[in-house]
Formats: structure tokens, sequence, C-alpha cells
């Protein structure tokens, strides 16, 4: 019909989302940049669920993107204490300087 | 109309997704994550998930952005000064990210030729009132744990965050 979006549209976009996502985890050196990174991928896969409910016609999925979200909301402030901790301690943010795990 | 709308927001995603990639420095990062995740809400408006959007808008956009802009602003982190990869992930890199996009834009075409099409008002069950519902009665067993799960973050962040006064 007329005007109307291909379902595999949006799971192209979620796949074009979750890439970029990794690249900038792998890319990116700065830890903050690095965690949103880890926001994108995890954006990109509550795109997947939501998708696939409207497919499957069932509510489950935006279950499970809604504890993706909660999950998602834990971690960053769990995270972002850590990396307030690690500056404080080191006064760096650069992922190559944090190496003291290495030897 | 639906057409109109997904391509002007997924352009805005991937355009937004590109620079925060890309961008030097870590508060224009958050502000373009913040335009991505404005426009996935209004994708998942496009597929009836009037719940999920709003949650979306308030919990991603507005809650966990604001968290990562306070810690950027507190910590007054500069843009990267060097570029500092690994020989291994700059040389391998960029084709091993390709080819997990074509592998998985490849599977999607495979298997999801363009049969099932999206329009709004197709799927009405994300209401606020299913989405409830579904939660509280067939999902209350992860709902619960997920309450835990926060309270031990919550205890978490503070003890993490409380260390450097004493």
């Amino acid at each position: 019909m007329m005007g109307h979006v291909p379902l595999s549209w949006f799971l192209m976009l979620s796949a074009v989302l979750f890439s970029l996502g990794v690249a900038g985890f792998i890319f990116r050196r700065n830890i903050i940049t690095m965690f949103m990174s880890i926001e994108l991928i995890l954006n990109a896969v509550n795109l997947t669920f939501i998708t696939f409910a409207y497919q499957r016609q069932q509510v489950a999925g935006h279950l499970f993107a809604f504890f993706v979200m909660v999950v998602a909301a834990a971690e960053a402030a769990v995270g972002l204490a850590i990396i307030l901790t690690v500056f404080k301690n080191r006064e760096t943010l650069n992922i190559d300087d944090l190496d003291s795990m290495k030897n | 109309m639906e057409l109109i709308l997904f391509l002007v927001f997924a352009g805005i995603a991937v355009a937004a997704a590109i620079n925060v990639v890309v961008q030097r420095h870590p508060i224009s990062s958050a502000i373009s994550l913040i335009a991505v995740m404005g426009s996935l809400a209004v994708l998942y408006l496009l597929l009836g998930a009037e719940f999920i959007a709003a949650a979306q808008v308030i919990v991603y956009a507005g809650a966990i952005m604001v968290l990562f802009i306070f810690v950027i602003m507190l910590l007054n982190a500069g843009g990267e000064t060097k570029p500092g990869r690994s020989f291994i992930a700059s040389l391998l890199g960029v084709p091993v990210l390709v080819a997990l996009l074509a592998l998985l834009a490849f599977f999607t075409a495979r298997i999801y030729p363009r049969d099932t099409e999206v329009h709004f008002g197709g799927f009405r069950g994300g209401t606020a009132q299913a989405v409830g519902r579904a939660l509280f009665t067939t999902y209350l067993l992860p709902f619960e744990i997920t309450s835990i799960l926060i309270l031990i973050a919550i205890v978490g962040a503070v003890v993490l965050a409380r260390k450097e006064l004493e």
C-alpha cells in the first residue's frame, strides 16, 4: 500500500544503530563516550523488541523494552558513580591510561 | 505519511548516531544521543508503543542523559587529546563492523521480505493500560526483581560516591 513502511526497514535501522554503537565502543578512548555507545546499543535492541511486538501483535516486547530501560537506568547510575571515583583517584578519563589490572 | 515520518526520523537517528561516534567532545556526543532517543520515541509511536515512547522520553532522554551531562560537566572533561587506539582495532575495526552490518542486513532482508507493512494504528496493545496489566499480572515476578535491582543500584551508587567525602 502507498505510504506504508516495510517492517524490515525498522530492523535495518536497528542494525545500523547497533553497528554504530559497537563502532563507538571500539574506536573511542573516552570512558564516558564508550558508556554512551553502550546506551546507543541498548536503544537499538529496544527498537528491535518494539518492532517484533508490532509484528506478533503482543505486548510482551514492550515489557522487555521497559525492563531494558530500567536496567539501563540502574547501570548508568552505578557506572557513572564508578567513573566519578576513578576520575577522583586517577585524574584521567582515557581508557588506555586505566591499565593497573594489566601488570 | 508513515513513510515520510519514518524516513525523516530514521535519518535524524542515523545522522545523530554518527555524530555520537565521531564527535571529539563528550558533551557533543551526549546532545546527539538525546536526538537519537527523541527520534526513536517517534518511531515507537509509529509502532503503536505509546507507553514505551513516553518512558523513552522521560527515563532515557530525561533522567539518564541528564545524569550523563551532569557527570561530564562535573568532571569538566575536555575532548580526547590523543587517538591512542590500538593497531589491531584500527586495522580490523572498520572491516569487521561493515561485515557485521552486512550480515545483519542480509539476514533481515532474507527473513523479512516486504510482506508486513507498518501503518499507524496497526497495533493498539501498547497503551499504558495494556502494559500495566501485563506488568502486574504475567510479569509480576520480574517487576519485583527489578525493584530489588534498583535498590541495590542506589545503595551501590551512594557507597561509591560517598567514599571521597571522608
